[in-house]
């Protein structure tokens, strides 16, 4: 196993554990808000979309990247947006349908 | 420049950590949201400058990459600002969806694309990617379209499907095997991504429409997790922490979900509860 693998795998194993630990006692109605707060996180994936993107050289590796950067751009936007509209609601009213 | 990108790179992924935690309790939510929102922009900001100072961009690239952005994007923000309240699981499991199907793609992209010598290193992760991905992104293409109605939100079970759920189980797991250690074969490729498209949707289909959001949490965690072997793939970093960071979280809310209902996950996916006729739009 290569020192940068190794690195990568421990990086992995810490973060898996983080994960684990950061979701507490979540009242039932924060449910649905926190998976689309975690969906809207796993966006994340237009990073490495973008880097896809710059380094296409062909027709295939050009749709490819089109199809990437367009579904991990709609993934962060819209995870983004509509976790902030579910929360607004959870504010503005008292234990909504959550 | 790398170094500052790096950095930059690290806080978002601990912005991203921070903002989930703060998401666990109702008066931070909304703060948890924006902060996690932030540090993704930063993150994309920073994907930005280092593929500027790179330079090896093609023209076509840029035009690939703002074009897709730009679909991307207002596709998601006119999709989330439109939905009614009611119809919002449904949506998410429609972002989930392209989540993993991105995920998939960059290891597509990654094992036709020229560069050097596929090895193990790249096939494990990448094969993992695009099954779970694959998997992810019909399955949750379906849950959206059983929550909406478009397909009946009652358990789809015919005779034989768990004999096919096998079948395409196994077919999985082989492709995935030779996939792993034959990156350069196309004929991998293509069965592992079609045997885990069909996986997805005879996944989904068995379980009820009240069963959903359960449903849809659990492929949020699957998309975590594949994004993180897009990680392996890439070297990035950043999707390595958050994509496992989204496994896990998600792979915990999950449970709490299924506890909530008194059901338990294996239980769920086992399928075939309920009629689906009271199926709750919201979770």
């Amino acid at each position: 196993m290569s020192p940068d693998l190794l690195t990568a795998v421990t990086i992995f194993t810490l973060s898996l554990l983080v994960g684990v630990e950061v979701i507490s006692k979540v009242p039932a109605t924060l449910h649905t808000p926190l998976m689309s707060g975690a969906n809207a996180i796993h966006g994340v994936v237009l990073v490495g979309a973008l880097y896809v993107a710059a380094s296409a050289h062909d027709a295939v590796g050009y749709v490819v990247a089109f199809l990437a950067v367009a579904f991990g751009a709609a993934n962060v936007v819209g995870g983004y947006v509509v976790t902030d509209r579910m929360l607004g609601m959870f504010r503005s009213r008292r234990a909504p349908e959550g | 420049m790398d170094t500052l990108v790096g950095y930059v790179m690290l806080a978002a992924a601990a912005c991203f950590v921070l903002g989930l935690h703060l998401m666990n309790h109702p008066a931070t939510a909304r703060a948890g949201n924006l902060l996690s929102a932030g540090a993704m922009g930063a993150a994309v900001l920073g994907a930005g400058v280092v593929i500027v100072r790179d330079a090896t961009i093609t023209a076509t690239g840029w035009l690939v990459l703002v074009a897709g952005a730009a679909t991307g994007s207002a596709a998601g923000f006119y999709a989330a600002r439109s939905v009614r309240m009611t119809a919002m699981p449904q949506l998410v499991s429609l972002f989930n969806a392209v989540g993993g199907g991105a995920a998939a793609l960059l290891a597509v992209s990654d094992l036709i694309g020229p560069g050097e010598a596929l090895t193990v290193r790249v096939g494990v992760p990448a094969a993992v990617d695009i099954a779970i991905g694959a998997v992810t992104f019909t399955g949750s293409l379906l849950a959206a379209a059983k929550l909406q109605g478009m397909v009946s939100g009652a358990p789809v079970v015919f005779a034989g499907s768990r004999v096919v759920n096998a079948a395409l189980g196994v077919t999985m797991l082989g492709a995935g095997a030779w996939l792993a250690v034959a990156p350069d074969s196309a004929v991998a490729l293509a069965l592992l991504a079609a045997a885990a498209l069909a996986f997805g949707v005879t996944m989904v289909l068995p379980i009820g429409g009240a069963d959903m959001p359960v449903v849809i949490s659990l492929l949020n965690a699957f998309t975590g997790t594949a994004v993180a072997m897009a990680g392996f793939v890439l070297g990035e970093t950043v999707l390595i922490i958050a994509g496992a960071l989204v496994g896990a979280s998600g792979g915990i809310l999950t449970k709490l979900m299924a506890d909530a209902m008194n059901r338990s996950i294996p239980n769920i996916i086992v399928g075939g509860f309920g009629t689906g006729a009271d199926a709750p739009t919201a979770g």
